[in-house]
């Protein structure tokens, strides 16, 4: 209990710090410090697959192209002078919008504690071991699997077209 | 022990908290971030339920999220590159234009 409040609160203060940052990269870094509390919530959650997959592929991977792209780019600050002087969370605009976003998801959450029935505890028992994940994977989801494969295929083609330097 | 609802009211908050990183900030980079926050979020709703149902379909789930987020940032960043190349800015008012 302990834990998940742990990896709770570090996982929403990380989160409200990518939103909060003006420098992308500190984004990145804190977004990293997210998906390592969610690991962590997997693990409490009996996922162990889930759990690895997160740290390998988003905070190794997907993470280190963002902060290869921030780098590349080399342009850490927003836009014009009169953002300079105000923080991006506290901009007129998005101040209100915020303010009447997080009305609606407090009444919101509010409503589903007080009148949502109660959950049951989680049963006993670890349910979903790799082994059943592999079989489930290649057996039922097989034909998932080769399309997301071709998917990672045309996303790689596409990025490199996208981001080639035209010849004139 | 907690319970599934306190899993998914986490996944509700993170979820609100990538919506207003989207809405709210002028960085093309911070979106995107963003995005990947409200994806996280419902990974996180897809293992709670697998776990409350005593079923290994929610971490396969999971798996298929996560290779469509990193085709996603593949190609979104290859966007920004190219975008930033032409406007030298991230922001994105400046891109207003629909062909140049």
């Amino acid at each position: 209990m302990i834990a998940f409040y742990f990896f709770a609160a570090i996982a929403i203060g990380a989160s409200l710090m990518v939103i909060a940052q003006r420098n992308p990269i500190y984004s990145v870094l804190f977004l990293i410090a997210s998906f390592g509390a969610l690991s962590g919530l997997y693990v409490l959650l009996d996922a162990p697959f889930a759990a690895v997959t997160q740290i390998i592929v988003y905070a190794g991977a997907i993470m280190v192209l963002f902060l290869f792209v921030v780098m590349l780019l080399n342009a850490p600050h927003e836009d014009t002078e009169h953002d300079l002087r105000l923080h991006p969370l506290i901009r007129g605009g998005p101040l209100g919008f915020g303010v009447v976003l997080a009305l609606v998801l407090v009444l919101e959450l509010g409503a589903a504690l007080v009148g949502g029935r109660e959950s049951g505890r989680f049963a006993g028992g670890a349910t979903s071991s790799v082994r059943a994940i592999g079989r489930s994977l290649f057996t039922d989801y097989a034909f998932a699997f080769e399309a997301t494969s071709v998917l990672i295929l045309v996303a790689m083609v596409g990025a490199v077209v996208l981001a080639r330097r035209e010849h004139r | 022990m907690p319970t599934l609802n306190q899993y998914l009211v986490l996944s509700a908050v993170l979820f609100s908290i990538g919506t207003a990183g989207v809405f709210v900030r002028r960085n093309v980079i911070t979106i995107l971030l963003s995005v990947e926050i409200m994806l996280n979020a419902v990974n996180l709703t897809f293992v709670a339920f697998g776990r409350a149902l005593g079923s290994a379909d929610g971490q396969i789930i999971v798996f298929f999220v996560m290779t469509v987020a990193a085709a996603e940032a593949a190609v979104g960043l290859a966007i920004v590159i190219s975008l930033f190349r032409h406007k030298e800015s991230l922001n994105p008012d400046m891109f207003t234009a629909l062909r140049w």
